[in-house]
């Protein structure tokens, strides 16, 4: 009796049957919640009450407003710190870059929790007061603050990838230090901001723990709705979960499909 | 080194060192108050270390840090396990179906961490399966498995694939040449993606909450709800996650401490 020949791809069937059933499997279930009514009949209902409401097409302008200041606000700041931790000659640099990242290492409840009790402090002081109330503001912080390692990781490797020579090219062709960096850094590096851009966007949008911590629960964010409908309305909550659902396939679309080398968490450790 | 690039030289010090100072600032002033006898952060009322105490003594935290890492170490265990040997055959699937297993694999990694842990909990829900230990494994299962798969397959990309046929060709059993062959080309990857999955279940709030069974509570899902509600009780326990806090950050900075100096002895060791 001959065994049949063992064969290296059947040993991707445990993985793939895993993701059928719990990441396929769930997006379709949501897809059906998100079209029926209570009585599991087809309906549009639950899209049109989403998206006739002004309290939520409110919010949802907010969560983006919220969104895009951090991932801008991130962009400014991690862009120069990444430019120059890849550029330096330093020996030890990558112990830099380790403390940027090692913060993750405490639950990030954790360390929203001792933001929390910095800014409390801080509001006590003479001329601080305002900060008590400065939910918004303290909501973009806290984000910024949470996520801003997953701007400046892909930054970091694209940059570190860029050929050494091409600076010394640019330099012998005549441009100065400001010419190179326009015409040569950012270039090479839109990768790394696209994989950072949506890295810290969607979360932004969606963690309603630092908001919910900082923002004195005054800040409704879009994840906050989910939540929300999830102890009431499984249809509801699935039709705002399937809005955001689309809304990370176009932006992962647009910022160039489904690449994972720049990918942030992946190059952590 | 002329004065120009000295100064730049500073600034941009200073401008790296002042970020991680804002990154670093709330985790150093709890790590200053978790010797404080009081539970309240403003002013320091005396060194204690009653907080540590509590935190070695209290059952009820104890058990929260113990179901927090033990859920970390089960599920990244069982992640790896099936993002290996999942990477291992998508390597050798046709580009199609390794495509195909590839872009699913993405979705949680792109996906909102909210939209996968509510689809995730309605469908065990809908199903009948309802919110047990298994539940909350595979919630975690999910958000970490993809990691892993992303970090083998860059080791199985750069082996020599002619050992694994050299293998066969001198009789080994396909699986012996996979066991002695292969994984010990990929075991870099396999151990950075542990470690990988690990911290992404320490970090978890969501799909823990969402996936859980009653009563399970984690670090996490403690001090949300602890913080939110803010009385003299929670306070207390609270205090004792400072100190915790504190002895993660103490563990971080002796890692990299540890691990810097390793690599000075290593090239030493090369000279």
């Amino acid at each position: 009796m001959k065994m049949p020949r063992f064969s290296r791809k059947t040993l991707c069937i445990p993985y793939a049957v895993f993701l059928v059933f719990f990441v396929i499997v769930p997006m379709l279930v949501i897809l059906f919640y998100a079209f029926t009514d209570k009585n599991m009949h087809i309906s549009f209902q639950n899209f049109i009450r989403f998206f006739s409401d002004p309290t939520k097409l409110s919010t949802i302008v907010y969560s983006l407003v919220i969104a895009l200041i951090t991932t801008v606000v991130c962009l400014v700041i991690a862009y120069p710190v990444a430019y120059i931790l890849a550029r330096s000659k330093m020996k030890k640099k990558f112990v830099i870059l380790m403390l940027f990242v090692l913060p993750m290492w405490i639950n990030f409840v954790l360390r929203v929790n001792a933001l929390r009790e910095l800014f409390n402090l801080l509001s006590g002081l003479e001329g601080l007061e305002g900060l008590g109330s400065a939910n918004y503001f303290k909501t973009v912080f806290g984000m910024v603050y949470d996520f801003l390692p997953f701007m400046i990781l892909p930054l970091y490797t694209t940059m570190l990838k860029i050929d050494k020579s091409l600076y010394e090219a640019s330099a012998d062709l005549g441009a100065n230090a400001f010419t190179t960096f326009m015409r040569v850094t950012v270039p090479l590096s839109i990768p790394g901001i696209m994989s950072g851009v949506t890295m810290v966007f969607l979360p932004s949008m969606t963690n309603y723990v630092v908001s919910d911590m900082l923002g004195n629960a005054k800040v409704t964010i879009i994840g906050k709705f989910i939540y929300e409908y999830f102890g009431t309305d499984w249809h509801m909550g699935s039709m705002v979960a399937l809005v955001l659902l689309i809304v990370v396939f176009i932006s992962t679309w647009l910022s160039g499909g489904f690449k994972s080398e720049e990918n942030v968490r992946g190059t952590t450790i | 080194m002329n004065r120009k690039s000295l100064l730049s030289g500073c600034l941009k010090a200073a401008f790296v060192g002042l970020v991680l100072l804002i990154l670093y600032a709330p985790i150093l002033l709890l790590a200053i108050y978790s010797f404080d006898k009081t539970d309240m952060i403003g002013r320091f009322e005396g060194f204690s270390l009653s907080h540590y105490a509590a935190l070695f003594s209290d059952s009820k935290v104890l058990g929260m840090i113990g179901n927090t890492f033990l859920l970390a170490f089960v599920a990244a265990l069982l992640s790896t396990l099936l993002g290996t040997i999942g990477a291992l055959g998508m390597f050798y699937c046709k580009k199609r179906i390794k495509g195909a297993i590839h872009a699913v694999s993405q979705i949680p990694v792109i996906n909102a961490e909210i939209v996968t842990a509510l689809a995730l909990a309605i469908t065990f829900v809908a199903v009948g399966f309802g919110k047990s230990y298994f539940t909350l494994i595979i919630g975690h299962m999910v958000i970490c498995t993809p990691f892993v798969v992303l970090s083998v397959m860059p080791k199985l990309k750069q082996m020599d694939n002619s050992l694994y046929e050299a293998a066969l060709d001198l009789g080994a059993s396909p699986f012996k040449a996979l066991r002695k062959v292969v994984l010990p080309q990929i075991i870099p990857g396999v151990i950075s993606g542990f470690m990988l999955a690990v911290t992404l279940s320490l970090d978890d709030y969501i799909v823990t909450v969402y996936t859980r069974p009653t009563g399970f509570e984690t670090i996490s899902t403690y001090v949300f709800n602890a913080t939110m509600k803010g009385n003299a009780h929670t306070a207390a326990t609270l205090s004792s996650f400072w100190a915790l806090t504190t002895i993660i950050f103490l563990v971080i900075v002796l890692f990299v401490v540890i691990s810097n100096l390793a690599g000075i002895r290593r090239k030493g060791a090369k000279k």
